[in-house]
């Protein structure tokens, strides 16, 4: 099958796939985002999504993550339709969207535990975390006093803890300093090399060697 | 399997010009079957000995209550279709379903209304089958206002079919505990809604009023559904073409 | 990877929200003081007689239960809806069912509780049998449990709505109207000193048949929502 309407680096036939996108199709409030995409994402890939506002990258990445369902087309994880195996497939992904999912009731500290914790990590190293996303001596404070940079940054912190192999991260450098998208670009190098993967959207442009990142771009489509 | 008989169906396009094949047919039906049901039952059929001709809006007001419900069950038919076989046009079809029956369930409540007045002397009793014919028509509401609320219309569907299968499990229990509330608190002192056993020139005339009415119902359900399908499909080529067509010939 | 036990997820979810909840205290006692006010009204709307009063106490209270557990039904996944930790939830590698059941518990323990607690100091206001206590605890105990479960799916399939709260209701009040005619007639009928082990058997059966099955139809009304 041809992609139409979008332009894919990352159909490596890999020995080691990961993830595969077959035929997807997405119709959101009776436009086409995209149809009949095809790509495969495999162990080690840095794969960015490209496109205009509107494209359709977040919509993607939540498709790729099982949140949304496809009109059409499935995904494969390790070659078996995500439905079928949810449970194993959350415990290999890590997803963050454009919300944080911090509460401002709790403090840095216990928003970072508790995300950990319900991933099934352990907790007893969440200060040492924290200061990997420089918000060393803000453990105590409650998100409410914090700004949405440090609400992202606690969010990206479980990155450091995760095991899981498949990032799926929707715009990660947003409220990033230039320090931290160094740090986070290293740690992301690493995941892959470790045989992980990581997709990502970001309007920024990646400093990583240009080999290493594989391009999947969408068009704007107008019906 | 199912599935795999129901496959065809799935395809919009198929199942829009299925309706289109089964309007017409549904639409005479109805026709001869209501005028012939109506007629008899108005003028033919022999009044009540108790209610005299009162009792002739039982002709109306029974099918409507049956089909309210019927309606409902055939919308969480669909919906659970939806559901388990994603069958993307069940959506549609229970979309197209839910104003309808909530049309009949109004129908059946006015009716009920008129046919209290006479025999009650008063519009509104809390006689059980009126009360859950009332809690159904909430439910209906209900499905058509969440079915609004939603801007993607597929989501709309699924969350109004989600709703309509929680309605659906709960309204034997609505049903049952009004019933029980009703006699509880009325005991036998209020006559339900006349079921004497019914003669046989009483049941023939009601019969054939029933069966018009559901083909009257089938008429309607397939023509909302083309629509919703149309709708759903606003930017599918067939749907394109379609209109592409449409337009010349009226352009002719 | 250490992976949860399904106690530990629950046990999880239901200490966040009530560390929370109790950070956030007038989520708790809103719907609470809306409780006291409501059923307040009815004297000075119906007269004091205490006959009158006793005779409607019953559905009284049961109603302005209902109202007040609506109220703060939105506490339940909205603020997670908004923020993204419902994502990270559903995400997260256990199953809905658990998570789900989780919050809902919590949301019990946060307003079906309380007012259970307070209902007796309200009943006699309103001059309630004496007779009919036991069955009003009861009632309450087994029927604001269904309240939480019932209105859970109605949440969940109104949280992506931007002003779902009226509509809410209207997807709500129906279901809960079988549990409202079992346990004010259970209580009525206490009050006439007969058994009302009937009614409450009904109201366990159906406490029995939502805990099952509300979760399953929370989960899906949650990935409809979050699509």
């Amino acid at each position: 099958m041809s992609n139409l309407n979008a332009k894919i680096e990352a159909t490596s036939t890999n020995i080691n796939p990961l993830l595969r996108a077959c035929g997807l199709t997405c119709i959101r409030e009776e436009r086409v985002l995209f149809e009949a995409l095809n790509f495969t994402i495999a162990a080690g890939d840095i794969v960015q999504i490209e496109g205009p506002n509107g494209a359709g990258k977040t919509s993607l990445l939540r498709i790729l993550a099982g949140l949304s369902q496809p009109y059409d087309g499935n995904i494969y994880f390790q070659e078996t339709p995500l439905a079928q195996q949810r449970e194993a497939f959350h415990q290999e992904l890590l997803y963050l969207g454009h919300l944080p999912g911090v509460k401002d009731e709790m403090t840095a500290q216990e928003n970072l535990e508790f995300n950990l914790a319900l991933h099934g990590l352990h907790t007893g190293s969440a200060e040492k975390t924290l200061s990997e996303v420089n918000l060393l001596g803000f453990e105590d404070a409650f998100a409410s006093h914090l700004s949405a940079g440090q609400h992202r940054r606690i969010s990206l912190a479980r990155l450091w803890q995760s095991q899981a192999k498949i990032w799926i991260l929707d715009e990660p450098f947003t409220a990033i300093d230039k320090l931290g998208v160094k740090k986070l670009e290293a740690l992301f190098l690493q995941h892959a090399d470790n045989g992980g993967c990581v997709v990502l959207t970001t309007h920024q442009d990646l400093s990583l060697p240009a080999e290493r990142v594989k391009k999947v771009t969408l068009a704007y489509r107008f019906s | 399997m199912m599935w795999k008989w129901l496959h065809p169906y799935a395809n919009p396009k198929t199942s829009y010009h299925f309706a289109g094949k089964i309007l017409p047919w549904c639409t005479r039906l109805a026709v001869i079957f209501l005028t012939i049901g109506v007629t008899w039952a108005l003028l033919f059929a022999p009044a009540d000995y108790q209610q005299g001709d009162t009792f002739r809006i039982f002709y109306l007001h029974v099918p409507a209550a049956m089909l309210s419900m019927g309606i409902y069950l055939g919308m969480a038919i669909a919906a659970l279709s939806s559901l388990v076989w994603q069958l993307k046009l069940a959506d549609a079809s229970a979309a197209a379903m839910a104003p309808i029956g909530a049309a009949f369930t109004f129908i059946a409540l006015v009716t009920g209304a008129a046919w209290g007045k006479p025999m009650w002397g008063t519009w509104w009793i809390w006689d059980a089958r009126l009360t859950s014919e009332l809690i159904l028509l909430f439910l209906y509401l209900g499905v058509i206002a969440l079915h609004n609320a939603f801007e993607d219309k597929s989501l709309a569907g699924k969350a109004a079919g989600i709703l309509a299968l929680v309605g659906v499990i709960n309204l034997p229990i609505i049903k049952y505990s009004v019933e029980w509330w009703n006699t509880l608190h009325q005991g036998a002192t209020v006559s339900k809604l006349g079921q004497p056993s019914m003669s046989a020139d009483m049941f023939w005339p009601f019969l054939v009023c029933f069966i018009g009415f559901a083909c009257f119902v089938t008429a309607l359900i397939c023509l909302r559904f083309r629509t919703e399908v149309l709708n759903r499909n606003s930017m599918r080529p067939w749907v394109r073409e379609l209109v592409a067509n449409e337009g010349k010939t009226h352009a002719v | 990877m250490t992976q949860l036990s399904y106690r530990a997820a629950f046990a999880l979810i239901v200490k966040r929200d009530l560390m929370i909840a109790f950070r956030h205290r007038d989520d708790i006692v809103n719907p609470l003081l809306f409780f006291i006010i409501v059923v307040t009204l009815f004297p000075l709307g119906v007269g004091p007689e205490s006959t009158t009063l006793s005779r409607i106490a019953p559905g009284i209270i049961w109603v302005a239960a209902l109202l007040a557990t609506l109220l703060s039904l939105d506490r339940l996944f909205k603020s997670d809806y908004a923020d993204g930790s419902l994502e990270q939830m559903l995400l997260s590698p256990h199953p809905v069912f658990i998570l789900v059941l989780a919050k809902i518990v919590a949301h019990w323990l946060l307003t079906g509780l309380p007012l259970i607690l307070i209902a007796p100091l309200l009943a006699v206001l309103l001059h309630l049998h004496e007779s009919s206590y036991g069955a009003l605890m009861l009632t309450l105990l087994l029927g604001t449990p269904v309240l939480s479960l019932l209105g859970a799916i109605g949440v969940a399939l109104t949280v992506g709505i931007k002003k779902g709260g009226v509509l809410l209701s209207l997807l709500v009040l129906p279901l809960y109207i079988p549990v409202l005619i079992f346990a004010t007639s259970a209580i009525d009928t206490a009050a006439m000193n007969l058994p009302y082990s009937g009614q409450l058997a009904i109201i366990a059966a159906i406490f029995f048949a939502s805990l099952t099955l509300a979760p399953f139809a929370v989960s899906a009304a949650l990935k409809v929502s979050t699509n």
